[in-house]
């Protein structure tokens, strides 16, 4: 695409409105970006080191393990990090939520709870302020993506992956994630990234799918999505330490055998995973709006105005009923009053009374 | 509710049986006498020989029980324990095989020969432990397996016409495979070992350790020591049961320090330095599950086979077997089970 030639503004037939997508993009960059990640799994698959490594800090500098009779009586808890991040003048302020607790307990039915109500929460209080007087500042709290994290221990989905994932997918974005990818050979990758995908469809569930890249675009980041989207889900590794490798430092995973390193796209999907947030964090949340957002927001409407509905029906009927029971009743009172005059009129002396008529 | 006087008798009685401490197991004592001085050789110690000579001929009974989430290694690691294919999964199973909406319980035998000894072999696997949403009391079916073994060996041994050698089926080790979280057991962890520690030899194991550096296995494996003790569950071998010094030194390092063990399992070789290795291949390096700096696993191998083998058997035999024997004599009145009938319901009870 031609650079926008605003330095001649006089050239006849040019209107100028073709530097608008700089004017957006530096709009853009001033108000700085907005995104929330949510992280869901069980204890011990490598999200806190995933995400450290990603965002290349420490969102969890005091951390204290709990011990398992500590998990016993906990029950899914929500905590949400904000981190400023600034890269090259651009601002992203990233909330990561997490959900210690989730698939921890021996009964894990209530596990979902907790979290599908702050999901909900956040829609309502975005429709709520959109519905507001004044929305100059509207912060956006929604999330964006959910990270959910799949062990690479087992064969595949679990039964709480399935449910989980089919209870959350029509609010939220869900990219399907598998940590400590350093404990699969590649082909014992290759194998569960398909049992794992071939699952999903058996049972319906809706992941994230990366838009095609459109027509218009070069070949290099057309390839690019292609590849990413033939590596889903993502099998990574996570590590900020720094280890001594071929001659270099690498972020990696030192073990007798061999060195993992996180950057290398031989060793795992990392680079992908950071891609794919990246370059669709974009797209990410225009799903969010478009679709989840807009769905919550018409089930939501929906609901409030059907309960209105009901009642007024219910008052109708109610309405009916008693002018037909009043119809009765004054009906009754007038075949009464019929007969109470023809016995006035047959027979003085007696005592109409005491025909005790029921009424 | 106020126990009836009939429950709190039973009680008593039953404390008076099953004292707090489990009895010592029963060995034959060490002959005392005087230490009388040989005049020449009389040949006293080919009594070994003898022994040897008959384990050889009739061989033995093992029977190991695998317990834990599915994914976590267990028929890989069994299959490389006896270096054949002799778990559930080797004997016509298919790989997409669905998790089972309950516990399942599912033995296979084999007999596997070694230097002219024969064991028979039977491994007990346990599919759908830990993988449901709701996991409460997944541990009932594999206990109830477990006691129904004892009940089994029970009826044989209360028999008028005993068989010379009674089938062995009782569970003799059991594996409880630990998740390589890195953080800590989880809290089934604790409620099935909790539970199952009182009736079976539970060797805890961390499976799939090559996801650890040495640094986080050494540190997972304190935090896992230090919660088992903390919540006092006994794991084999169980110290009340170290018979003399000699054993208590060995056994006190084997679990201060190596257990539980961080094994790695696999059925595959590869070349590595001019030798065929089992292992398993990754595109940093080979992992070699017979070399001690990489796993422990032949730590684990040599403990449950090439020393505690036969100890296994004894403390199934001689303490939770006795146990399991004297609560059902104890429930009939004192008497061993004997009508048909009445064995029914005790069943039933279990």
């Amino acid at each position: 695409q031609q650079p926008a030639q605003f330095t001649n503004p006089e050239t006849p037939g040019y209107v100028g409105f073709a530097n608008l997508p700089n004017q957006v993009h530096r709009k853009s960059v001033k108000k700085g970006f907005e995104f929330t990640l949510m992280v869901v799994g069980e204890s011990g698959l490598g999200k806190s080191t995933l995400i450290n490594s990603l965002f290349l800090t420490d969102l969890y500098p005091e951390r204290i393990i709990p011990g398992a009779a500590d998990k016993i009586e906990r029950t899914v808890q929500i905590e949400a990090s904000t981190v400023e991040i600034e890269e090259r003048g651009v601002k992203l302020r990233l909330t990561v939520v997490d959900t210690p607790g989730y698939g921890d307990a021996i009964n894990c039915r209530d596990c979902f709870k907790t979290i599908i109500s702050y999901i909900d929460e956040q829609f309502e209080r975005y429709l709520h302020d959109e519905s507001g007087l004044n929305r100059r500042h509207i912060v956006d709290n929604r999330v964006h993506c959910c990270f959910y994290f799949i062990s690479p221990f087992g064969h595949g989905l679990k039964p709480l992956d399935v449910e989980f994932m089919k209870a959350i997918h029509n609010k939220v974005n869900i990219v399907p994630v598998i940590a400590k990818a350093d404990t699969l050979s590649l082909k014992e990758r290759e194998r569960l990234k398909k049992r794992i995908l071939d699952e999903i469809e058996e049972h319906g569930i809706k992941i994230y799918h990366l838009p095609d890249a459109e027509s218009d675009e070069d070949e290099d980041f057309k390839e690019q999505t292609r590849l990413l989207k033939a590596s889903i889900p993502f099998c990574v590794v996570g590590s900020n330490q720094l280890i001594e490798a071929k001659g270099k430092k690498v972020r990696g995973r030192l073990y007798p055998w061999g060195v993992v390193e996180v950057e290398n796209p031989e060793h795992n999907d990392f680079l992908k995973l950071r891609t794919m947030l990246i370059t669709h964090m974009q797209d990410l949340q225009e799903v969010t709006q478009d679709l989840h957002y807009e769905n919550f927001r018409s089930e939501r409407l929906k609901r409030g105005s059907r309960k209105i509905e009901d009642e007024e029906v219910n008052k109708d009927q109610i309405l009916l009923e008693k002018e037909a029971e009043l119809r009765r009743m004054q009906e009754m009172i007038a075949r009464m009053q019929a007969q109470m005059q023809m016995q006035m009129q047959s027979g003085e002396g007696d005592n109409s009374a005491a025909h005790g008529h029921h009424v | 509710p106020h126990a009836g006087p009939a429950e709190s008798k039973n009680e008593a009685a039953m404390s008076e049986l099953v004292p707090e401490t489990r009895q010592k197991p029963v060995v034959p004592m060490k002959p005392t006498g005087i230490n009388a001085s040989l005049l020449g050789y009389i040949g006293i110690d080919t009594i070994i020989e003898q022994m040897r000579k008959k384990t050889m001929k009739t061989g033995f009974d093992f029977n190991i029980m695998v317990v834990g989430q599915s994914g976590l290694g267990k028929s890989t690691l069994v299959n490389t324990l006896f270096k054949s294919q002799v778990s559930r999964k080797s004997s016509g199973w298919n790989r997409e095989e669905k998790i089972p909406k309950t516990v399942e319980i599912k033995a296979i035998g084999h007999v596997i020969e070694e230097g002219g000894v024969k064991m028979k072999l039977t491994v007990i696997d346990t599919p759908g432990f830990g993988d449901q949403i709701n996991n409460e009391n997944c541990w009932e079916p594999i206990e109830k397996y477990i006691n129904e073994q004892y009940e089994k060996f029970l009826k044989e041994e209360v028999n008028i016409a005993r068989k010379k050698r009674i089938p062995d089926t009782r569970v003799h080790c059991c594996l409880y495979f630990i998740s390589p979280t890195g953080h800590s057991l989880r809290p089934l962890d604790l409620e099935f070992m909790k539970h199952l520690s009182k009736v079976v030899n539970i060797i805890p194991v961390i499976a799939k350790a090559d996801t650890m550096t040495l640094e986080e296995k050494t540190e997972f494996k304190q935090r896992v020591r230090k919660e088992l003790e903390v919540n006092g569950i006994e794991f084999y071998p169980q110290k009340e049961f170290d018979e003399d010094l000699e054993d208590k030194t060995e056994n006190d390092k084997i679990r201060q320090e190596s257990m539980p063990f961080a094994v790695v399992g696999s059925d595959k070789e590869y070349q590595v330095n001019g030798k065929r290795v089992l292992g398993r291949k990754t595109p940093w390096g080979i992992i070699e599950v017979e070399n001690l700096n990489h796993c422990e696993f032949a730590l684990l191998r040599d403990f449950v086979i090439r020393t505690h083998l036969q100890d296994l058997k004894e403390v199934t035999h001689n303490i939770h077997y006795e146990t399991y024997r004297a609560k059902r004599l104890n429930d009939n009145g004192g008497l061993p089970p004997m009508a048909v009938e009445t064995e029914e319901n005790h069943e039933s009870n279990l």
